[in-house]
């Protein structure tokens, strides 16, 4: 029954992502229901204007109750909430997740977040998270301290 | 007592006390009086007449009496506030059982405590399934016109699928049960226990109950569940973690096992909590490391390095500051003289003076490791003590067979074991308590009563070493009883003088400075 919900979900978000492309983000490859990947483009007048990032989705069986885990790939944007490992510090992702979130509504989120960046730099603790951090961020115990940018 | 704790303690009550209380209710009074086995809040000074100075008052529940008191709180918050009882308990939950801060928060600012809570006390608006005409479901995106769906307080509507599979999946695979929010995004109001009921499989529901009794036991200060392995009882105790300092409060649940409330680690009389974390963790650290310095190295006589000699001559040099001396005698090289490398000097008064100070310094040492052997022998005699049980169970044995002693004539064997093991982990953390105990006029008292339970101990323990002569069992029994009575009351004396020393702030440890502002 997991299953059914699981499927008939992701299948439906991908057939809206491609009928209604939001402006900035499209669909690189979602071959499978295990993991997609999205382009997702710096918007103009931004400090990310001109640059193009990949966004790693991965589903368990429970999506939507459980979320996605979500990662950067290749190109690593530089903001303060975003480690150099790809890794992303944003609380829907891990514990303000909700299942009537969606792969739409997670990409519209980081886009948000990189837009309204004011300044270049990786997060403080870089060097010491990547060192330690776990290959899944979901495993990591996140603290929301800044929600500004 | 608040009335509030004598509220909580009477409805902990067995069924059985319970029924009594009830039948005797116009002599309540002298009922509980009369009754020396009645554990009764309400009797306090004729308790503490009784009661041991080491010994605190607790309470072990069942976890049916841990669901009964939470009703009963709830159904208590409920009639004051005048909510239901599915909100009084998300209310309670949210404020960990501390039924007086939220009665009080609520009269301050009912709103803000509801809102914060996540609790919409709406009674036009209570969830239940139902089927609403052109609905499409958020998460699954099903449009069926026989949906059933569901929406809480807030009238965030789900279909009653996606609900089941949203509280199973908290339930089951994150063990979440008093924090579980409503699925829309940014919404904290939290799905009340009546709608779980509603919408899980009856398997589910039950894991959530579970859930709720173990957070409210370990949200609740006044509990904590029972530490050995598979016990489902909780111990009931109103010692606050401020007076850990003072007190050792030592339970001793349904199961029989005896631990500290304080800590939850085993029994460890008389020593308080904080001593005995630091002296854990001392052992973890030290001992094997100071045993092994204390055998193989000595210290350069000048700058005191530890120096291991791994071969070679006696004629030492310190590898730091150069200082040069003789392994053997530990006097400076330079008075060697002529006798180099047979070293017959041992005697005079530059060795005399080097091997003085490096005494002293190993003092400290030595000191430690004086404590630690005996804590760590106790500790391993108690574990001999218990295969002692087994042989204790063929000697009970044995003795019905060769003598006229009845089963339940022989329980005395199984009864002093019992002392005996209590003993041993008590006199173990004697030497950590003696350990940090800063010696004064005090302190004899403790360490005369510290050897005589000591002496007490090896005298039962070899007693019941010896094999079992057919023609002298009884003057055996008679040995072991009087022995065994002797041994618990050597217990008694040690712990009552620790215990007051302990709440009339006696004792001086050293290293807690914490303790003494």
């Amino acid at each position: 029954m997991s299953m059914a919900l699981f499927t008939k979900r992701l299948a439906k978000e991908l057939s809206d992502l491609k009928i209604n492309p939001p402006v900035g983000i499209e669909i690189e490859e979602a071959e499978t229901f295990k993991s997609w990947k999205l382009n997702l483009d710096g918007v103009d007048g931004t400090l990310y204007a001109g640059e193009r990032f990949a966004l790693e989705f991965r589903f368990s069986p429970n999506y939507p109750m459980e979320s996605p885990e979500v990662v950067f790939v290749g190109n690593i944007p530089i903001h303060p909430h975003i480690y150099s490992n790809g890794h992303i510090c944003l609380n829907v992702l891990y514990n303000q997740w909700s299942p009537v979130l969606s792969v739409r509504s997670i990409c519209l989120s980081i886009q948000s977040m990189l837009s309204s960046c004011t300044c270049k730099e990786p997060p403080p603790d870089n060097s010491h998270y990547i060192r330690t951090a776990r290959s899944s961020p979901k495993l990591t115990q996140w603290s929301f301290h800044d929600d500004s940018v | 007592m608040s009335e509030s704790e004598e509220d909580m303690y009477d409805s902990y009550k067995s069924t059985d006390e319970e029924q009594e209380l009830d039948l005797d209710e116009d002599e309540d009074e002298i009922f509980v009086e009369e009754d020396d086995t009645e554990l009764n809040f309400t009797d306090v000074v004729a308790e503490r007449n009784r009661k041991k100075n080491y010994e605190v008052e607790f309470n072990v529940h069942s976890v049916e009496g841990i669901v009964k008191s939470q009703d009963d709180e709830i159904i208590h918050v409920s009639n004051i506030l005048g909510i239901q009882k599915q909100h009084a308990a998300t209310l309670l939950r949210h404020f960990r059982w501390n039924k007086e801060r939220l009665i009080e928060r609520y009269m301050d600012d009912s709103g803000s405590v509801l809102k914060t809570a996540g609790v919409i006390t709406d009674d036009s608006r209570v969830p239940k399934f139902m089927k609403v005409y052109g609905f499409v479901c958020d998460i699954c995106c099903d449009d069926d016109n026989d949906l059933n769906t569901l929406a809480l307080s807030c009238g965030h509507r789900f279909c009653r699928n996606c609900y089941e599979h949203y509280l199973t999946q908290k339930i089951k695979e994150e063990g979440e049960s008093r924090r579980i929010m409503c699925m829309a995004s940014n919404c904290n109001v939290i799905v009340d226990e009546k709608t779980i009921e509603l919408a899980v499989s009856p398997e589910i529901h039950s894991r959530y109950r579970t859930l709720l009794n173990r957070t409210y036991v370990d949200d609740n200060e006044y509990l904590r569940w029972c530490p050995a392995p598979s016990c489902e009882y909780a111990v009931e105790c109103h010692v606050p973690n401020t007076s850990l300092t003072r007190i050792v409060p030592t339970v001793e649940c349904f199961c029989c096992h005896r631990f500290c409330f304080g800590c939850g680690l085993p029994d460890h009389q008389p020593s308080i909590c904080m001593l005995v974390r630091k002296w854990v963790k001392k052992c973890e650290d030290d001992s094997e490391t100071a045993n092994w310095i204390s055998a193989h190295t000595k210290e350069c006589g000048k700058c005191h390095s530890t120096i291991e000699k791994n071969g070679g001559c006696n004629h030492m040099t310190c590898r730091k500051c150069k200082y040069e001396f003789c392994w053997v005698c530990m006097g400076p090289w330079s008075e060697h003289g002529t006798s180099w490398y047979n070293c017959n000097r041992y005697d005079e008064k530059s060795s005399q003076d080097a091997r003085d100070q490096q005494a002293k310094s190993r003092a400290s040492l030595e000191r430690y490791l004086h404590y630690y052997n005996r804590f760590a022998n106790h500790e391993q005699s108690a574990k001999l003590d218990r295969e002692l049980y087994n042989k204790t169970e063929k000697k009970m044995e044995e003795m019905q067979q060769t003598s006229d002693l009845s089963w339940i004539e022989v329980q005395f064997l199984k009864k002093a074991v019992d002392i005996l093991v209590q003993c041993r982990m008590t006199l173990k953390w004697t030497y950590a308590f003696a350990f940090y105990l800063v010696r004064n006029n005090q302190t004899e008292i403790f360490e005369d009563n510290q050897r005589d339970l000591e002496m007490a101990v090896e005298q039962l323990s070899e007693l019941l070493e010896k094999p079992i002569e057919a023609e002298k069992i009884t003057e055996l029994k008679q040995e072991v009883l009087n022995k065994t009575v002797y041994v618990g009351s050597r217990r008694e004396v040690l712990l009552e003088d620790t215990a007051k020393g302990l709440s009339e702030g006696r004792w001086e440890f050293q290293g807690f400075e914490e303790l003494h502002e």
